[in-house]
């Protein structure tokens, strides 16, 4: 199966589906860094791989697909639920990569510079992430 | 500051997703490193390097609890069919218990 882009999307979503997820990310990343200070940076950390924008995310897909249904005049409902559940196993595999980000940052980072740390810490992300795609698409 | 850029960045990633096809590939980029992308720049700078090595050692384990989460959701999307709302919303408790017993057993 091909990967593309598919840039027509954008025009169809709503201005303030952009505002809220903007909103609604900027007040995770406040919180978060908020329950850092009070209990400070292991249990803080749990929480920077807080599923913020995953609802939202699954949300909207879901109702994509039932506007785009419903404008050929079809119930778009299951299929839109089905949608939402392809993108929820994606967010699985990439919870592993993300798991990989959070690994390589915490073994580099206390000998090698923040830059390196976090560029490395992006690589594993990509490839773990990409790979268990790839391999559960065979 | 914090709520500037951690707004783009998780925005960014979001908008990632909604471009890409197959939707299994763009899920990916629901489960993003962009709060820890966000942040860790501004942690850095305050705390130093050994603080954001310390939340990157628990990051790893919130991750494997939003595998887990994510995961649970996709089953419960394909199986039961219910909204996707409902879902994802009413299954965050498996995160927090799954990422708190990580806590308790491995890091406490």
């Amino acid at each position: 199966m091909r990967i593309e882009a598919n840039f027509s999307v954008l025009k169809d979503a709503k201005v303030h589906e952009y505002v809220a997820r903007f909103v609604l990310g900027g007040l995770v990343t406040v919180v978060v860094g908020l329950i850092t200070k009070r209990w400070g940076p292991v249990i803080g950390g749990l929480f920077l791989a807080f599923p913020s924008i995953f609802p939202a995310g699954a949300t909207l897909v879901e109702k994509h697909e039932v506007q785009k249904k419903k404008e050929i005049g079809r119930d778009g409902r299951r299929r839109g639920r089905e949608a939402a559940g392809l993108d929820a196993f994606g967010a699985a595999l990439g919870a592993m990569g993300l798991m990989a980000f959070a690994l390589v940052l915490w073994r580099l980072l206390p000998q090698h510079s923040a830059w390196v740390s976090l560029g490395l810490a992006a690589v594993a992300w990509m490839v773990v992430s990409g790979s268990l795609w790839v391999l559960w698409r065979i | 500051m914090r709520f500037l850029i951690g707004g783009v960045v998780i925005s960014a990633f979001a908008l990632l997703g909604d471009v890409l096809r197959p939707k299994s590939f763009a899920g990916l980029f629901g489960a993003a490193p962009s709060m820890a992308l966000a942040t860790v720049g501004i942690t850095i700078a305050h705390q130093g390097k050994w603080y954001v090595a310390t939340e990157a050692r628990s990051m790893a384990l919130g991750a494997i609890a939003f595998c887990v989460y994510a995961y649970a959701a996709g089953l419960v999307l394909m199986r039961y069919k219910r909204s996707a709302a409902w879902t994802t919303l009413s299954l965050l408790p498996i995160w927090l218990g799954i990422s708190l017993g990580l806590w308790w057993t491995l890091l406490r």
